[in-house]
């Protein structure tokens, strides 16, 4: 079923290079999305699917999986509506590369073989360059063109610091040589000390740079402010997850290996930089888009000082992945309505946008509160438990740090938010209009996300505490 | 002492022309055509000899000097080289310096002799011919450097020894690798073969060694000829020996080898001739710094 | 056998870093790869793995890549020589400090007893860092395509050291992943050129803050 679960996508995108009709390669993406999301919940009630040595689920790689589907159904949705659009542009390219894109985020995250995860994060970059260069001008170019080579080059770190491990092994002499996850792990106190460590930063490095970590987040800004909004959101939700997910499989190897605070040091020291250089570009920026990408670089951040504080705060890490996953959705989506209705995205034109486009300005707005972290959205749930996490370790000037950040991010994209939401409504020059398909997947995020500020169901908890305690296995 | 050297000088004098008939050759086959014999550098040779001279009235003896040096400075540095696997005759420590200023002292010479007469062209040629020199000196030197540190002696005579063969196998392969690579180049510079220089070109304006001697004729001429060709053989050897440390013991045997790796770079040269393009003149230096670069990096390699 | 390789390899760094001509840049990379499959074989013998992995270096980074990028070259018609943010010289001589940089730190690296003699560390690092002078130091876009294919190249040099601990399956993966990569590449080139009519990176500068 896993097999299913990872190619069947890629049926789906045969399908739709011979499909000669619009709209049914428009739907085929729902249709692959609600499955894929239908196909992972029953996964996730069987115990602990395994595919050979080289593909499986554990706990991260189920959390990751069902935030990944849940988030690519509902840009799926989106997709239709946004298609139809687009008609100019077409779709005969968008679709495939959409499809293929799934099939390479599942690959990587059910990947045990640290081989194979690379290439599925590899292939993630590929298949997603097409996808920032659909709206074909100068500026989607530039952004492609930086975005494929910077991502390249750090994924070929990544792959540098992967084969430091496998000779790491290679010169502890004493296992055989193999990069399969669970081999490593179980041999993980006898690899050689000097190696791993390399290992380690390297693969931090250049999954760092997929995942947008400060300094390695350069081309984000470009990307998905150049993107169209669907794209964005897979980015900034799915990709950067699964991004996590490898960095996590590097610090569950360091953890084994009896070296996690090294690990997490590292984490931290990254995650804090990510908070600032963020929380410093983000004050007057004039490009909504490009805010939320500076919000993706700070919420990356915010994940990395999680993982990096460890306990409480893991746990809050992991909470926050979902949230931030799902948040970023909402706000994606409704930043490419706003700037389908405005056909612009800077702050000199966009305004007014409750009053102009009720139900995507009002979206737009309360994922600003949401991503913020303000009550009763699900982030300042998780923003919260890292912070105690952080306090309760004692780490109290750290917790002070984050706080203060927080607060400027808060100013800052407030500032842009509020702008472009409230005022009088404008005059549109274009014909959009808020349909169905195109504010039903922001709607439903918004609402989940609510959900998940007041409630926390049971199952989900648990799933929480299993991927975190998969984290904290010492040797 | 006597016998070596004779047969050292012996070997040198018959066979020198023999490469450069070798390399004609080779390019007539690669252009498809038949070419001259493969001894026409010794009819060559005998024909300018039998010819008289016509001296410019505005030389002087230096004019002379050039092509008498140029013939004799191959003989002499001849003498500090195995040919393959005969030994050096004359071996002293720190000769390896005397070998590299002898072909400075006959380069020196030669652009005189070009000065001399007074023609813009020479001067031109003997202006780029000091350059490009100056710019190889550095990579023949830093190679010398090389073998020294294997042979952890600084005359010719051990530099090209038996330890050479064991060099191949051991850790120095690399450093031996590369500076054969630039060895080869300087071979090419010093000897002005294509793709720095073109020993055929009938244009003043892109000659650089054949415009030097453009003035000179008759038995003159032959000597030049006579001493480029050895200087040719000088340089093989070089390359050949480092190539082939083949030392069998029998003088007939070792001498048999050695031809054989001297004639096999005298194709070598002819197919590098066939298959390239001349380069630009101002890309001439940077591919000189390059070997340079690459010969240092070869001493890197061996000192660490 | 496999140290000669890895020598021209060596010699192929900074026969691209200092070369002028595209053309010549291409071909001498194509040739590197082409070398690189051979390595394989060097070192581990004729196996099976050896023998397809070998076959599978040869004909993506080998044949396909360098006919991608030439053919490339030649839809966009740009100019045929590389230009440089500072001069061939100092390129090469950087070229030089950074390899002989890398023979000396693999020196104080904790190797496996038997790769303490061998080039291929060394020559993994130096040819990593040649492809990051070339991305760093080049103008044209697709030269920059040239340094990402000579860090891999070094890359995978390593890899080959390592080649028991990745399967044939995820190594075709990871050599198609390349393909697919630079063919990807040469489309966002082909519309880079017709977009700005040149290949000059120093034109995409309209995104940032």
């Amino acid at each position: 079923m896993l097999l299913f679960l990872i190619l069947f996508p890629l049926a789906g995108a045969g399908t739709s290079l011979f499909l000669p009709w619009y709209q049914g390669r428009s739907w085929l993406l729902p249709l692959c999305g609600g499955l894929h999301l239908f196909l992972t919940c029953l996964l996730l009630n069987s115990p602990a699917p395994q595919l050979g040595p080289w593909i499986g689920l554990d706990a991260l790689s189920r959390l990751v999986l069902i935030v990944t589907s849940l988030l690519y159904f509902g840009c799926a949705i989106y997709a239709v509506g946004y298609l139809n659009l687009r008609r100019d542009r077409g779709n005969k390219i968008i679709v495939p590369c959409l499809l293929i894109f799934l099939v390479a985020m599942t690959l990587a995250i059910s990947a045990r073989h640290l081989g194979l995860l690379w290439m599925a994060v590899e292939a993630t970059t590929i298949s997603s360059a097409p996808l920032i260069y659909y709206n074909r001008n100068r500026l989607s170019i530039e952004a492609t063109w930086k975005y494929l080579l910077l991502c390249s080059v750090g994924i070929g770190l990544a792959m540098l610091g992967m084969l430091f491990i496998a000779y790491a092994a290679l010169v502890s002499g004493a296992m055989s040589v193999s990069l399969q996850f669970d081999s490593l792990l179980s041999g993980a106190t006898i690899l050689s000390r000097p190696w791993l460590h390399a290992g380690f930063v390297f693969l931090l490095v250049g999954f760092g740079t997929k995942m947008g970590l400060a300094p390695l987040h350069s081309w984000k800004p470009d990307a998905y402010g150049e993107a169209p909004g669907m794209v964005g959101a897979l980015l900034a939700g799915g990709l950067t997850s699964v991004a996590f997910l490898a960095i996590l499989r590097a610090v569950q190897l360091m953890t084994a290996a009896g070296d996690g605070d090294m690990a997490r040091q590292a984490l931290l020291g990254m995650g804090l930089l990510s908070m600032a250089v963020a929380a410093i570009f983000m004050v007057r920026q004039p490009d909504i888009k490009r805010l939320l990408a500076y919000s993706s670089v700070e919420h990356m951040g915010i994940l990395a000082i999680g993982v990096g504080i460890g306990g409480l705060a893991t746990f809050g890490a992991m909470l926050h992945l979902v949230n931030n996953a799902l948040t970023k959705g909402c706000l994606f989506l409704a930043a490419g309505n706003i700037q389908r209705a405005y056909d612009s995205k800077k702050l000199s034109r966009v305004h007014g946008a409750i009053a102009t486009l009720p139900i995507s300005g009002s979206v737009f707005l309360a994922g600003f509160l949401a991503v913020t972290g303000s009550p009763p959205f699900g982030p300042f749930m998780s923003e919260f438990t890292i912070l105690r996490g952080i306090f309760s370790s004692g780490q109290v000037w750290i917790g002070l740090l984050v706080l203060f950040l927080l607060g400027v991010v808060f100013i800052g994209m407030g500032a842009t938010a509020l702008t472009a939401t409230q005022g009088e409504p404008v005059h549109l020059e274009t014909d959009f209009k808020d349909s169905f398909l195109l504010v039903i997947s922001p709607i439903t995020f918004l609402l989940i996300i609510l959900m998940l500020g007041v409630y926390l169901p049971e199952p989900l908890q648990s799933a929480l505490r299993d991927a975190t305690s998969l984290l904290e296995v010492q040797p | 002492m006597i016998g070596r050297i004779a047969l050292q000088l012996a070997v040198l004098l018959i066979f020198a022309p023999l490469p450069l008939g070798v390399i004609n050759k080779t390019k007539a086959l690669f252009a498809g055509r038949i070419g001259p014999p493969v001894l026409q550098p010794y009819y060559d040779l005998g024909r300018l000899w039998r010819k008289g001279f016509v001296i410019s009235r505005t030389t002087t003896w230096v004019f002379l000097a050039g092509p008498v040096v140029g013939l004799v400075v191959p003989l002499l540095a001849a003498l500090l080289l195995p040919f393959g696997g005969l030994p050096a005759p004359i071996s002293f420590t720190g000769d390896l310096i005397l070998f590299v200023y002898l072909f400075g002292l006959s380069r020196f010479f030669t652009a005189a002799a070009a000065l001399d007469t007074g023609s813009s062209f020479e001067g031109m040629g003997a202006a780029r011919e000091v350059t490009f020199s100056c710019l190889a000196e550095p990579t023949l030197f830093f190679a010398l450097l090389v073998l020294a540190r294997g042979a952890k002696s600084l005359n010719l005579g051990s530099l090209f020894g038996s330890q050479l063969a064991g060099q191949w196998q051991g850790d120095a392969s690399a450093s031996l690798g590369l500076i054969l690579v630039c060895l080869f180049v300087v071979l090419l510079v010093e000897n002005s073969r294509i793709p720095f220089d073109d020993p055929n070109t009938h244009l003043e304006l892109t000659m650089i060694h054949e415009v030097m001697v453009l003035d000179h004729s008759g038995p003159a001429l032959g000597m030049v000829l006579y001493g480029a060709s050895m200087k040719l053989m000088v340089m093989g050897a070089l390359l050949v020996r480092i190539a082939l440390p083949i030392q069998t013991g029998s003088i007939l045997l070792d001498l048999l080898v050695f031809l054989a790796g001297l004639l096999t770079l005298a194709v070598l040269i002819g197919v590098v001739e066939s298959t390239m393009a001349r380069l630009q003149l101002p890309r001439v230096p940077q591919v000189l710094v390059g070997t340079t670069l690459i010969s240092i990096f070869a001493l890197v390699l061996v000192l660490r | 056998m496999a140290n000669l390789l890895l020598l021209l390899v060596i010699l192929l760094n900074f026969y691209t870093l200092g070369s002028a001509r595209l053309v010549a840049c291409i071909r001498a990379v194509a040739l590197q790869g082409a070398l690189l499959a051979l390595l394989p074989l060097a070192t581990h013998g004729p196996t099976g793995h050896a023998l397809l992995l070998g076959a599978g270096a040869l004909l993506f980074k080998g044949i396909f890549i360098p006919l991608l990028l030439l053919r490339t070259i030649r839809e966009v018609r740009i100019r045929r020589d590389v230009e440089s943010f500072i001069g061939f010289v100092p390129t090469l001589v950087l070229g030089l400090l950074v390899t002989a940089g890398a023979f000396i730190f693999s020196d104080f690296l904790p190797l496996a007893h038997e790769h303490h003699e061998g080039l291929f560390v060394p020559t993994a690092l130096a040819t990593m860092f040649c492809g990051f002078l070339m991305l760093i130091t080049r103008r044209k876009a697709i030269t920059q395509v040239l340094g990402y294919l000579m860090l891999e190249n070094g890359i995978f040099i390593f890899a080959v050291l390592l080649s028991a601990a990745i399967p044939l399956m995820v190594e075709a993966g990871i050599l198609l992943d390349l393909l697919v990569g630079v063919f990807v590449m040469g489309i966002v080139l082909n519309q880079i050129s017709r977009e700005f009519t040149s290949l000059e990176t120093e034109r995409l500068t309209a995104l940032k803050e």
